[in-house]
């Protein structure tokens, strides 16, 4: 058989147990338990597997069931001086943090989780199982589902297992904390990891051989602290990196990450409205994929 | 076909929209029958719009007349993706080449399809920020053609493909209906539909405005040339060096051939009797550029590397990479023809690919040439011929598959970064199941239920759109 169509045996019980009937829940970690909306009541929940089935330091990859820890993941591949940086809490799955599809907050340099990721296996609407992408570093074979199932509460599909991308750990990480302009300070540095401003402070991660971590940090008059700050953890925007700047003076709780838009805050946000047209291709593709609207009924991604 | 005659309405209508833009004369339709690849169709018509709009009046006539059509950038794919088959309407981007905005509040610049890769990047020089897609083609390529195959190039090792660098996209559906993909917040509402159209070859609209971001020059750059008296110590050192927690800015390699034919054809001082070099590039800031320097020298050293060449200047930096980028047309010196290959493998099996590569060539009666970005594992073997010789393409498709099977069967992928097109989609089968396929087709069709947007590529014949326009494939070409 092509190693390719190997498939796990926990991701086939995987399969059964989200099955072909009925309303179906996957539970993750539920770290972020509310984001779109709360499962129907009365819907079956079923767990996606956990087990890291190959990590491959030389190729940078790990491959690992979609109800793997994050905690888990990481504790495996710092064994070997490698990261996956979702930067969430440990207790959140892999499949959780994906079908959520936010980044963490070192988005900034190490770009968004979808990118991270190189192939899914995901159980369809018919208790099929249907893989995409491919499990080396670089590949265009194919529709890309994978950035289709980032981000989709499961609506389109169970993710069941992932191969993933990792980094090397870098040898120095430095939080710094200060005062200024923080789209100046976020111009004056080279590929910082996060830049994240409140209206009054600014906080600068660093990361990369020691030497270059700190030519950085001379360019700033900061002070080192042990870690970035609390986040407000109820609400979420998404602006322009520039849009930023329109949040000084605004008296709230709330932190923005510079250079990338995202405003943690502390009231919940409505996403932004979806154009007519965009409304219509999710819709279609919500159809197609999972024509008795079974998968993860209650969550909501495009409003009706 | 269809007979010239029955073209006469559609015609009219596009004439109507474009003038003198929209054309059918026999020596054109021939001109854009071709890409990069050696597959050959032929359009009904061809149009060159200049904006949007014209692109939606003409989507829109095309499904008035039930017409497929295929979106065309410069015309350099190596799958066969632009080459027109079922008679579409070709819509050529070249004359949709402005760059319309530089954000750097944002980093991002939004730029027509028919921009050129490299000219977005030298019109950004003075500005500190560069497009990090970099494909061996930059000089010529559009932007559009980027996002339709989701193109890579040397640099994507530390930087990501195209998908990494577009936040929005601007697009005509198959419909004749005009919407944005994705947006420049960080987190756009709904399903990641940008994702999905970046790669999906035109087969799911026509991008009509593309935002790229824009990455920061990095302030130091070292390139180094490595050889290797045998090809499986350069190999090897690749993997060792990725290893070693380093990702360099770009990490090709270039097989003997390759160097011979490369040096002949630029001077630049590649060393002729190496077995294999190891072109490497890190960048960033001084320290990190200075540590990757000094372990690559290290792991290049436990391989038996002979001589150590670091660039001493931007000059001598362009030379070497002058050699790189020109590579496959150095072929000519040895072979009129050549078919370039494309899959991925594990970093750990290039060796034994490399090795595999080498005597399905030699099987077959043809010449390996491979120049590839060894770093992400992405081979590019190249098959040099004479097609004035009897019966050698069919040598060349066979050999071709062959590679194919090799680097699938060592657990790689069909492409990394040239696409399927029509070149790959009946291999598709080696990585998908009929069910994997039957769920991307369903997904194209959530874009265009009516088949007309680049029909016959990607996935293979048999499903039901591709079925109403038969296989237009010409004779000896490879599908």
């Amino acid at each position: 058989m092509n190693p390719q169509h190997f498939i796990e045996e926990p991701i086939l019980r995987f399969a059964s147990d989200v099955g072909s009937v009925g309303p179906v829940t996957v539970v993750g970690g539920q770290t972020q338990w509310e984001v779109g909306g709360l499962p129907f009541p009365g819907s079956r929940e079923v767990r996606a597997p956990a087990g890291i089935w190959s990590h491959e330091p030389e190729e940078m990859t790990v491959r690992c069931g979609a109800g793997t820890s994050i905690g888990d993941l990481n504790e495996k591949c710092a064994q070997f001086g490698q990261m996956v940086p979702f930067d969430l809490n440990s207790e959140a799955t892999v499949g959780g943090v994906l079908a959520v599809g936010r980044s963490g907050f070192r988005r900034l340099r190490y770009g968004p989780i979808r990118d991270l990721v190189l192939q899914i296996r995901h159980v369809d609407h018919s208790g099929q199982i249907v893989t995409s992408g491919g499990p080396t570093v670089k590949n265009v074979s194919g529709y890309d589902l994978c950035r289709l199932l980032v981000g989709s509460l499961g609506k389109l599909g169970c993710i069941a297992e992932v191969t993933l991308r990792c980094l090397p750990i870098p040898e120095t990480t430095l939080w710094l904390r200060g005062a200024g302009d923080p789209f100046e300070i976020y111009n004056q540095l080279y590929r910082p990891s996060s830049v994240l401003w409140n209206g009054k402070q600014v906080w600068v991660c660093l990361e990369g051989v020691k030497s270059d971590v700190e030519s950085q940090a001379a360019l700033l008059d900061f002070e080192e602290v042990d870690s970035p700050p609390n986040f407000p953890t109820q609400g979420r925007m998404s602006l322009e990196p520039k849009a930023l700047r329109g949040l000084a003076g605004n008296s709230t709780d709330w932190i923005a990450e510079i250079g990338v838009g995202v405003v943690h805050c502390g009231e919940s946000q409505t996403p932004a409205p979806l154009s007519n047209t965009n409304k219509v291709l999710m819709n279609e593709l919500e159809r197609r994929l999972d024509p008795s609207g079974r998968l993860n009924p209650g969550r909501q991604l495009v409003a009706t | 076909m269809v007979p010239p005659s029955a073209d006469k309405p559609l015609l009219d209508d596009l004439q109507t929209l474009l003038g003198d833009r929209a054309r059918a004369e026999d020596f054109e339709l021939g001109l854009y029958g071709k890409d990069g690849s050696v597959l050959e169709g032929r359009p009904a018509i061809v149009c060159l719009p200049i904006n949007s709009e014209e692109v939606r009046c003409i989507v829109n006539i095309c499904g008035d007349h039930k017409r497929p059509f295929i979106a065309r950038g410069s015309g350099t794919g190596l799958s066969g993706g632009a080459v027109p088959v079922g008679d579409p309407v070709v819509i050529a981007t070249a004359k949709m080449n402005r760059i319309i905005e530089v954000d750097l509040d944002n980093r991002i610049a939004w730029v027509e399809p028919g921009v050129l890769n490299l000219d977005l990047s030298t019109q950004l020089k003075g500005l500190g920020f560069h497009f990090a897609p970099d494909p061996s083609s930059q000089q010529v390529c559009s932007i559009g053609g980027n996002v339709a195959n989701n193109s890579g190039g040397p640099h994507c090792l530390a930087y990501g493909v195209t998908s990494a660098h577009v936040a929005a996209i601007e697009v005509v559906l198959p419909d004749g209906s005009i919407t944005v993909l994705g947006d420049l917040t960080a987190e756009p509402s709904g399903y990641d539909l940008r994702g999905l159209f970046i790669g999906s070859e035109g087969t799911m609209g026509v991008a009509t405005k593309i935002a790229v971001r824009l990455t920061q020059n990095p302030p130091e750059v070292r390139t180094l040339l490595l050889d290797f008296s045998d090809v499986r110590d350069g190999a090897a050192a690749v993997s060792a060096i990725i290893a070693q927690g380093l990702i360099p800015a770009a990490l090709e390699m270039m097989d003997h051939r390759a160097i011979e034919v490369v040096e002949a054809f630029v001077n630049a001082g590649y060393p002729t009797e190496a077995d294999a070099v190891l072109l490497v590039e890190l960048d960033g800031l001084a320290g990190g550029v200075e540590n990757g320097v000094e372990v690559v020298r290290r792991v290049a050293e436990a391989h038996h590397v002979g001589e150590v060449r670091l660039a001493a200047d931007e000059a001598e930096r362009a030379l070497l990479w002058k050699g790189r980028k020109n590579a496959f047309g150095a072929v000519a010196r040895i072979k009129p023809d050549y078919y370039l290959h494309d899959t991925v493998v594990p970093r750990g099996k290039l060796v034994e690919v490399l090795e595999k590569v080498y005597r399905i060539a030699d099987a077959h009666n043809l010449i390996a040439i491979n120049v590839f970005h060894a770093g992400d594992g992405n081979l590019h073997p190249i098959l040099a011929y004479d097609s004035r010789e009897p019966g050698v393409l069919e040598r060349v498709h066979a050999a071709g598959r062959a590679i194919i099977t090799a680097s699938i069967e060592a657990g790689g992928v069909l492409s990394g970064e040239h696409g399927i097109g029509l070149e790959k989609r009946d291999y598709m089968g080696m990585l998908f199941t009929e069910h994997d396929m039957a769920t991307q087709d369903l997904v194209r069709e959530a874009f265009d239920p009516e088949g007309l947007a680049n029909p016959l590529k990607i996935l293979p014949s048999g499903s039901r759109c591709s079925d109403s326009f038969g296989q237009h494939v010409p004779e000896g070409a490879w599908v």
